[in-house]
């Protein structure tokens, strides 16, 4: 049979076997919705609370402080905005960062449309945001930062705790999206100094469409739905109860061998990025080479476009992730190896290899074995590759 | 996205990839907005593109189209080979998806920037 391996983890992980066994209760016969009265509902609803406690507990926050939300965009759109509506009449600036997801960029832009004004902080070379910069940026009518803690494509982790510091002693709103970080990392919220954090399930093998965002207590917020009097009037709809229940599993399982797991892929990212540069010359790392989620690894191949690379390794069974235009669907080389200085070739021959549990040293060995000839052939047909 | 088994057969078994020593017509094309570049090599003899080669960087399409081109191109005249577009390349090979049709699909114009460049060879040794 031919091998298989998944090296796109910060995309999507597949479900964990004991968290779809948590779920799959409260789609047969505790269906229960969470509002009604009846059994069927309270089932739902101890199930919903239980799930609360849970990822309050992880987060070192209070449950009243968790709401549930249908994933990462959703919980970026709701801070951003959100706090953004409510607070108006304080003022009409935020602040955020050039290598954010598109969540909250794109979130940004649209507030941008409706008069509000954004600065986009530049990051340096490793994708770190600027301090200095930062500071200078808070003025009298900031009402928000939003900082990621890391970041998608190159894994590089912001000191978010200086940076929310900073914001707090202006009294301004401070929001990461941890995203990525979530189930990778230890996230405590008052060791982070955050009013907001967006994460997602799938990120730590949990199911789709399903994630959080916390809010300390105290923060002003518009909710972007209307309707029922769901998690306290701030997002409306019928709780996804499998699903959060999915996500209280996930995370209670990503904390359960977090250390173990933070060594091992730290370990297998690092090796493969040694053996990569044994084996082929002209590649650069993109990113922090310490502050970086540990299964994070992306890499530029000089020379040679990305897609080109992907579809090869993809006949090879190995799936990965790319920031050349061709993949990110804008057209243009991704925004966050831009933002960081890459030159527009790199950026376009950037590769992310990002691991997961399924990853052993025996993946990196046939990835690293099968990956050299393929660069040599795609250099050999490359007009601006020279040995 | 998904490409036809043929941009892929022409992805994975690139006819006529290098250089032509002493071309009669180079012609060299980028994408400024994505990147893409590729620089197609022709030798005309009689009127007619008697060899074609290829160098490009650029995603799977922009491989495949390459590739294509240089084999719907031998053999023709000039006058037919000027005639080759956009829409011949991708109709070649079953059809591009819709969003790489013009980003990816650069191959006719650096065709018609190598015969160009041959013409004014000619004249300038005329």
């Amino acid at each position: 049979m031919e091998r298989k391996i998944y090296l796109d983890h910060n995309a999507t992980t597949p479900v964990h076997p004991e968290v779809l066994e948590a779920m799959l209760p409260f789609y047969k016969e505790g269906f229960g919705n969470a509002s009604s009265i009846h059994s069927f509902g309270r089932e739902a609803k101890v199930a919903l609370e239980e799930s609360r406690e849970k990822v309050a507990k992880f987060l070192n926050a209070d449950p009243l402080e968790i709401y549930f939300t249908s994933g990462g965009t959703e919980s970026d759109n709701l801070a951003v905005k959100g706090v953004a509506w409510a607070n108006k009449k304080k003022g009409n600036h935020i602040i955020t960062s050039r290598i954010e997801h598109h969540a909250v960029l794109e979130s940004c832009r649209y507030l941008e449309k409706e008069g509000y004004e954004i600065t986009y902080l530049p990051v340096d070379k490793y994708g770190l945001v600027d301090h200095d910069e930062f500071k200078k940026s808070i003025k009298k009518e900031t009402v928000l930062v939003s900082i990621m803690h890391a970041n998608n494509e190159i894994g590089t982790i912001q000191p978010i705790a200086e940076l929310a510091g900073i914001a707090k002693e202006k009294g301004v709103y401070f929001h990461t999206d941890a995203v990525q970080s979530t189930g990778k990392l230890k996230i405590d919220v008052n060791e982070l100094n955050v009013d907001m954090l967006s994460l997602s399930a799938h990120k730590f093998y949990g199911p789709k469409g399903v994630g959080a965002l916390y809010i300390r207590r105290g923060v002003r917020l518009t909710p972007l739905a209307h309707g029922g009097h769901h998690e306290k009037s701030r997002r409306a709809g019928t709780e996804n109860v499998p699903g959060i229940v999915g996500l209280a599993k996930a995370l209670e399982i990503a904390h359960s061998d977090m250390q173990e797991e933070e060594k091992r892929l730290k370990n297998l990212t690092e090796a493969f990025y040694k053996k990569v540069t044994e084996r082929i010359p002209d590649v650069f790392m993109n990113g922090h080479p310490v502050l970086r989620i540990p299964n994070t690894m992306n890499i530029s191949f000089k020379g040679v476009e990305g897609e080109s690379i992907i579809l090869n390794l993809d006949l090879k069974g190995i799936g990965v992730a790319s920031g050349s235009a061709c993949t990110s669907g804008s057209l243009e080389p991704s925004h966050v190896l831009s933002a960081m200085g890459v030159p527009g070739d790199l950026a376009q021959s950037s590769l992310r290899f990002s691991f997961g549990r399924s990853n052993t040293m025996e993946d990196v060995d046939y990835v690293v074995e099968i990956l050299p000839e393929i660069i040599a052939k795609l250099r050999a047909m490359s007009p601006i590759y020279q040995k | 996205m998904a490409y036809s088994a043929k941009v892929m057969e022409h992805f994975q078994n690139p006819r006529n990839v290098g250089e032509i020593e002493n071309p009669d017509g180079v012609g060299e094309i980028g994408n400024p907005v994505c990147g893409d570049i590729m620089k197609l090599y022709i030798k005309v003899k009689d009127d007619r593109v008697v060899d074609a080669k290829f160098k490009t960087f650029g995603c799977g399409a922009a491989i495949a189209t390459s590739s294509m081109i240089t084999e719907l191109v031998k053999d023709k005249t000039l006058e037919e080979a000027e005639r080759i577009s956009k829409q011949t390349v991708a109709e070649a090979l079953d059809g591009l998806p819709a969003n790489k049709m013009h980003c990816s699909n650069l191959a006719a114009d650096a065709l018609h920037k190598a015969i160009e460049d041959y013409k004014n060879r000619k004249k300038k040794n005329e």
